[in-house]
């Protein structure tokens, strides 16, 4: 074989593999790819297909509530429009509060979004940027000040 | 007036900075002989100042300076005064001079270690790093000055961050800086050989212990920076596909590909331009991950304050590097040819398939990490890649690649013959599925195909790294340095494909409510928890649980995990309480404090052979580093063409 040709078989390979690897990726994608959402997002598209979201929103005050000795916990998500009560069975990370930007990641199921897991920020004064943005944009490009 | 002068010292940096890369580029184009012998003086006196310009940040540091502002936002009078300094490179401004510290040191070494190389390409290669030394001056003295005054002073500071607060943060940074910086030495050398229009086996014997000991710091560094997120954040992960992680991961991957290129380069003068084109790459990718971390796109640990400006200032840096780069590569690549072939099996044909799997596997994290940001961009609805994609997606050119190795690094140049590797294949994959069985069956448990493939090929590629040394020492010849090098570095990834494969498939994670006296189960052990008492420290309120870890009744540790409460920035941080062992990990993290009964909920983690990924992440680095060790990088009286290597000599 010469090595014109050895170069065409190699191209050849590459762009066959290449593609088979695109293709099982996009699949992928679709199954790990999770959207984010807000509260009204959610409360306005219920139908999920028990997909994975993450939302995002603000914890609202007064509704962290610990089933006590266990490790059930119920809050509220809120992004300034609506609230979406959420329940989670383990440990929350340090940097959850009340009043402070929450990301959970989880699904809708009757009526309620069961997070799986719970992501807070690295700093107190910590708004994702994703979470910020929605919250402006709801409520004509200004961030209303958080309640102290 | 001391920051002023570090100020001020850092403008006269960006001057010299100028003079080097006009000198060294100029110079060499028109053959003046005086502006050459400039640069390395020019070189030397910008290390001078930038280190100058970084003590005196450090000073105002140490003496609490609170109106400087960058000192007043990161650093606080009862924070320790180890941490005190290692704020310096806490957040945005002081890392850039961090940055451009590592980047002068750099340009000082191969300016100090280059004396046997011709004039006009060191005058090139420290050229180039000239102009990227302006580049970054300019960013931190029109973007991100550390030197800014706060008038009217602060009081006191606002601390470093808890999570900060640790001796990881005194030595991961700079290493991964070493490592991300360093890439831009490989990146000197192509653009140098791309403007002298010649590139010869001496070129890249010149480049190979550069390209090697920067990748050793990158590996360091993205190791260290694996094993303190395990350890800190307390929750058991050691990655996360989490965009900081890839960003090193990315130049990680191509800087690989390059040192395998680079041999094929040395030995046979093969490859040529495509070692070109690559060596462009692991630059380019540090200055896309600075980016990613550094312009406010990112929600992680590792993001820095934003400043769009900040962000648009690098992109634009990183589009001349890369465009400024690959034009010079289209416009000058078609000058250099070779001539040799190599058969269809051989140590050439094995490396070549070695670049294009890790290639692809840089451009699956890419294409992961920077997927979010172009929805983002375009304003589609938000979404994030999540770990289990990558997970999946990387096995694609990992699988192939690791089957492949044990077996290329034994491969003859130009042309193999596998039928002399017949006793170490047997001898491997019996060796591999052996373990592969045994591993589940008497330890851990049936898992999946996947894990008995994963440990199969770490015996496998194991075996497989040891043969040559092993026979060659058993028959008395002497194993040569980069021989050497290349086994250990090869064991490493034996040991990290073993480390692995066991922790994913074996972990075991439970979080549970536990009262005073009460115990759980995780992994084979029995973890009571005894009290909880208080623990105060220098700069923050602590409780400190007590926490026993039992096997079959029998004492194996005690535990003492913490939770903190810094006082400063009012933030809670949990410390782990961890039992390190090479067998296995196992972690407590303390959640909350459940009420009335005393119990809190605490996070349990069992982790077999978690100690194997880092252990052999550093026999990779430390590899690395013994290659670039061998005496032919040292000789001295080198000619600077030299005919090509196209004989089959023996593998070395």
């Amino acid at each position: 074989m010469t090595t014109r040709q050895r170069r065409m078989v190699f191209v050849a390979l590459i762009v066959l593999c290449g593609g088979g690897a695109a293709a099982f990726g996009l699949r992928a994608f679709q199954e790990n790819m999770m959207y984010f959402v807000t509260p009204s997002d959610m409360l306005s598209n219920p139908d999920t297909n028990n997909k994975s979201f993450r939302l995002g929103g603000m914890v609202k005050e007064g509704t962290v509530k610990r089933a006590e000795g266990s490790l059930d916990v119920k809050f509220t998500v809120t992004d300034m429009k609506h609230d979406l009560p959420v329940t989670y069975t383990g440990v929350l990370p340090d940097l959850f509060r009340e009043g402070q930007g929450v990301i959970a990641r989880g699904r809708f199921v009757d009526g309620a979004f069961r997070a799986e897991e719970v992501l807070a920020k690295h700093d107190e004064n910590y708004m994702p940027p994703e979470v910020a943005k929605r919250i402006a944009a709801e409520h004509g490009g200004t961030m209303p000040t958080a309640k102290p | 007036m001391i920051v002023e002068l570090g100020h001020f010292a850092l403008i006269l940096a960006l001057c010299m900075a100028t003079a080097q890369a006009f000198f060294g580029l100029a110079g060499a184009q028109m053959r003046h002989t005086q502006w050459m012998s400039a640069v390395r003086p020019a070189v030397a006196g910008q290390f001078v100042l930038v280190a100058l310009s970084f003590a005196c940040l450090v000073y105002a540091f140490e003496q609490n300076d609170f109106s400087v502002l960058y000192v007043a936002s990161t650093s606080n009078s009862e924070l320790p005064a180890i941490y005190r300094f290692t704020a310096v490179w806490g957040a945005h401004e002081g890392s850039m001079l961090l940055w451009m510290l590592v980047h002068v040191t750099w340009s000082m070494a191969v300016a100090a270690f280059s004396k046997q190389l011709p004039h006009g390409l060191i005058s090139r290669v420290l050229g180039v790093m000239g102009l990227l030394s302006v580049g970054y001056a300019l960013f931190i003295l029109l973007t991100s000055n550390p030197f800014e005054r706060l008038i009217p002073a602060a009081a006191d500071g606002r601390d470093l961050n808890p999570l900060l607060q640790d001796p990881a943060f005194l030595i991961h940074p700079p290493m991964l800086y070493l490592g991300y910086v360093g890439m831009a030495v490989p990146f000197a050398f192509a653009i140098a050989a791309l403007l002298e229009g010649k590139l010869d086996s001496a070129w890249a014997r010149w480049v190979r212990p550069w390209t090697n000991v920067a990748w050793m710091f990158l590996t360091i560094g993205i190791t260290l920076g694996s094993w303190w997120a395990y350890y800190e954040l307390g929750w058991g992960g050691w990655w996360f596909w989490d965009p900081s992680e890839n960003a090193p991961f990315m130049p990680w991957l191509v800087s690989t590909a390059l040192i395998h290129s680079l041999a094929v380069t040395e030995k046979r003068g093969l490859f040529k331009s495509w070692t070109l084109l690559l060596a462009i790459f692991p630059f380019s990718l540090s200055l896309l991950g600075t980016f990613i971390v550094r312009s406010g796109l990112l929600t992680s640990v590792h993001s820095f304050a934003s400043d769009p400006k900040r962000g648009l200032f690098i992109l634009g840096f990183l589009a001349i590097c890369v465009a400024g780069a690959l034009l010079l590569y289209a416009w000058r690549a078609p000058h250099f040819r070779s001539d040799a072939g190599f058969a269809g099996a051989s140590r050439e044909s094995f490396i070549l398939i070695n670049n294009a799997l890790l290639i692809v596997a840089a451009a699956i994290v890419l294409i992961g990490t920077m997927f979010p940001f172009f929805i983002d961009a375009f304003d589609l609805p938000k979404v994030s890649v999540g770990e289990p994609w990558f997970d999946a997606m990387i096995l694609l050119p990992a699988v192939p690649l690791l089957v492949l190795l044990a077996i290329g690094m034994r491969a003859s140049w130009k042309h193999a013959d596998l039928s002399k590797q017949r006793l170490s294949l047997t001898v491997g994959i019996t060796v591999g599925v052996a373990l592969a069985i045994l591993l589940p069956a008497a330890l851990y448990g049936y898992s999946s195909v996947l894990t008995s493939v994963g440990i199969a090929c770490g015996a496998w590629i194991a075996i497989s790294a040891l043969w040559d040394p092993i026979s060659r020492w058993r028959n008395g010849h002497t194993v040569s340095v980069a021989v050497l090098g290349m086994s250990i570095a090869h064991l490493g990834v034996a040991m990290f494909v073993l480390g692995v494969a066991v922790t994913k498939s074996y972990s075991d994670d439970r979080d549970i409510t536990l009262a005073p006296g009460e115990s759980a189960k995780v992994g084979i052990y029995d973890v009571r928890f005894v009290k909880i008492g208080d623990a105060p420290g220098p700069n923050y309120d602590a409780v400190e649980g007590e926490v026993i870890v039992e096997q079959d009744g029998k004492h194996i540790a005690t535990l003492h995990p913490q939770k903190r409460f810094y006082r400063v920035q009012r933030n809670v941080l949990t410390e782990a309480g961890i039992l390190a062992g090479w067998h296995r990990h196992i972690s407590v993290s303390m959640g909350e404090s459940l009420g009335g009964s005393g119990a809190w909920s605490m996070r349990l983690m069992y982790r077999p052979l978690l100690r194997f990924v880092w252990l052999g992440a550093m026999f990779m680095a430390f590899g690395g580093f013994v290659a670039a060790l061998d005496r032919r990088y040292r000789k001295v009286t080198v000619r600077a063409d030299e005919p090509l290597a196209t004989s089959t000599a023996p593998v070395n």
